[in-house]
């Protein structure tokens, strides 16, 4: 699968769900409201940067902390393309691939993107940004199947076909 | 080449023939459970699955505790969703009144035996590994397909052995034993990794401590945090679950990423300074810090053993009139407990308040959120930046006496000088 869109860049390691998505906030069960709480704790001035296709680039072991799908799910609701990342926490990693948001861990690319950077992404494993290519582990066919194929509610639905069948 | 204990799990809970770090598997749990912030999310996504039942009514338990009792009208209708849905797919509920904090209440009720697998709405379902159990924490859209088909998928962990030797200090608490290790390999040092417990030290670790142990192993990145069941764990089981379970072990030929042995007697009491569970030092390196609130709960640090030990700083003392106390027993039964026992009583003429069970401002929902350029000292397992409250508070995470000795003295000091009345 292959995905393009510009960067942007959210700087600092083992940023975790909380500054990502506050506590308070998640008295919110629809992902619809929960869109304008995003990356309240970290800086809110980074939401101005998003529209429809941007690339989040982040840091190392993104993500730490709370299971609060609530930070993929605002993700989601302002179309965010894609996250790259130097590494994930677990949890928001298998998070990203339930909801078909694409996730890849490439270390250099990750650290030389800017905002604005133009990234590409195969999820076989090339990424580029800007003129730089860069070479990592091809995502799991697994993961990779979850995510081409709509993500895990789409998954269960065909489970839930197959088996009435 | 032998299985380490985790491995053995994955294989019991799949249909898989052989196991090895890095596979992805369907596992099958014995548990899901959710909350009243996790619920509700998963709720919506199993019925965009189209599917209207849970996979076995007997293996979901559902517990009201984040936002309980309900801070506002939002959290109220949470609240009443999760009971409604519960009453409705007929499994257990815990509300108001009835249960507490999801870990210690699913521990205490003999939801947990060893080699079980647990699926949790929350990321401290790791808990769950002082019984010898593979509990971990997962997303809400996992929580539905859990709820759907008693699966998830899951990458199989490799695991990092942690030797425990030597006699516990009399301060250190089971708290001081995981921030050593979460000090000493960061908190990414255990992503797609399991801790393991060993050594000798173990026969001395209550459930309690291990509770607390188990409880921060997702602050080291890990997937769980598994104390291989022992005596201590059958004892603790007794009366509490008729299942059957087996004291299962990583073989001696398993083959793990990484050991590391830690020296508890040689360990002072810790505190993870803000903004970081890593961010590790001793007691006497952060001493004279001014403290405005203590909060002494939440699911790693709320048991009878955290009172107590806060009950032995606070007898025939007073909160330093500059400092607020907030003392959370973790569960209702904990709650009785410890009135019986006087402490609460005790806590409250000390000055300090006592609250019914309830995450509250662990998480910074409500119920003692801090303020702008405030320090509060809590037994809870993360101090990220705004946390409790504002960004701008600072939070030291230490065990059940540091945090009631800073209660009395209104700054961190080692409980060792309290209790040789230097300050008081
Ligand atoms: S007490 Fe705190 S850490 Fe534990 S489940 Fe509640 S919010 Fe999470």
């Amino acid at each position: 699968m292959m995905i393009e869109g510009p960067a942007l860049k959210v700087e600092g390691a083992n940023i975790d769900t909380d500054v990502l998505y506050p506590g308070s906030f998640l008295n919110i069960d629809d992902p619809a409201h929960m869109k304008p709480h995003l990356f309240e704790g970290l800086d809110p001035g980074l939401r101005d940067g998003l529209k429809p296709g941007t690339i989040l680039v982040v840091g190392a072991n993104f993500g730490c902390g709370s299971s609060r799908e609530h930070v993929p799910l605002a993700m989601k609701a302002w179309g965010i393309g894609a996250v790259l990342g130097q590494s994930f926490a677990r949890i928001f990693y298998r998070n990203c691939i339930n909801l078909a948001l694409p996730i890849v861990v490439c270390p250099d690319g990750a650290k030389a993107a800017h905002s604005g950077s133009l990234v590409t992404i195969d999820t076989d494993g090339a990424v580029t940004v800007d003129n730089g290519a860069y070479q990592v582990p091809p995502t799991p066919d697994f993961m990779q199947e979850m995510i081409s194929s709509g993500g895990l509610i789409p998954w269960a639905r065909r489970r839930l076909a197959a088996a009435e069948a | 080449m032998g299985y380490t204990l985790t491995e053995k799990i994955m294989l019991e809970h799949s249909d898989e023939d052989h196991v090895a770090p890095g596979d992805v598997i369907l596992v099958r749990c014995d548990v899901v459970m959710a909350n009243d912030v996790s619920g509700p999310v998963a709720f919506r996504a199993m019925e965009q699955m189209g599917a209207t039942k849970v996979f076995d009514p007997s293996k979901v338990v559902m517990v009201s505790d984040h936002f309980m009792p309900a801070k506002d009208a939002r959290s109220a209708e949470l609240q009443k969703r999760l009971k409604e849905w519960s009453d409705d797919q007929g499994v257990t509920y815990y509300g108001q009144g009835r249960g507490g904090i999801e870990h210690t209440l699913l521990a205490q009720e003999g939801w947990v035996t060893p080699g079980m697998v647990l699926a949790g709405g929350d990321s401290h379902t790791c808990t769950y590994g002082a019984l010898g159990a593979f509990g971990t924490g997962l997303g809400s859209t996992d929580i539905a397909a859990s709820l759907v088909f008693g699966e998830f998928w899951q990458t199989v962990p490799g695991t990092i052995q942690i030797e425990y030797v030597g006699t516990k200090p009399r301060f250190v608490t089971g708290k001081d034993l995981i921030l050593a290790v979460i000090g000493r390999i960061g908190v990414a040092g255990g992503t797609n990794q399991v801790l393991e417990f060993a050594g000798p030290s173990l026969s001395d670790i209550s459930i309690d401590e291990r509770l607390a142990v188990s409880n921060m192993a997702v602050e080291a990145g890990s997937e769980s945090g598994l104390f291989p069941a022992d005596e201590v764990t059958a004892a603790y089981l007794e009366g509490r679950s008729d299942k059957q379970w087996t004291h299962e072990q990583s073989d001696a030929d398993a083959q793990v990423v990484d050991r590391l042995r830690v020296d508890i007697g040689a360990l002072p009491p810790l505190v993870a300074q803000p903004h970081s569970p890593g961010n590790v030092a001793s007691i006497s390196d952060t001493a004279g810090t001014k403290i405005d609130q203590v909060y002494i709960g939440n699911c790693a640090n709320g048991t009878m053993t955290d009172l107590r030990q806060t009950a032995e700083m606070l007898r025939g003392n007073k909160v330093h009139k500059d400092t607020r106390a907030i003392i959370v027993p973790a569960t209702q039964t904990i709650y009785r407990q410890a009135m019986e026992e006087g402490l609460l009583d005790l806590f409250v003429a000390a000055g300090a308040i006592v609250s019914t069970p309830t995450c509250g401002a662990c998480f910074g929902g409500h119920n003692g959120v801090m303020g702008r350029g405030e320090n509060a000292v809590t037994t809870t397992n993360r101090n990220f930046k705004g946390r409790m409250g504002s960004g701008e508070a600072g939070v030291y995470l230490a065990n059940a006496f540091v945090a009631a000795a800073a209660a009395v003295a209104g700054e961190l000091i080692d409980p060792a000088d309290m209790h040789a009345g230097a300050k008081i």
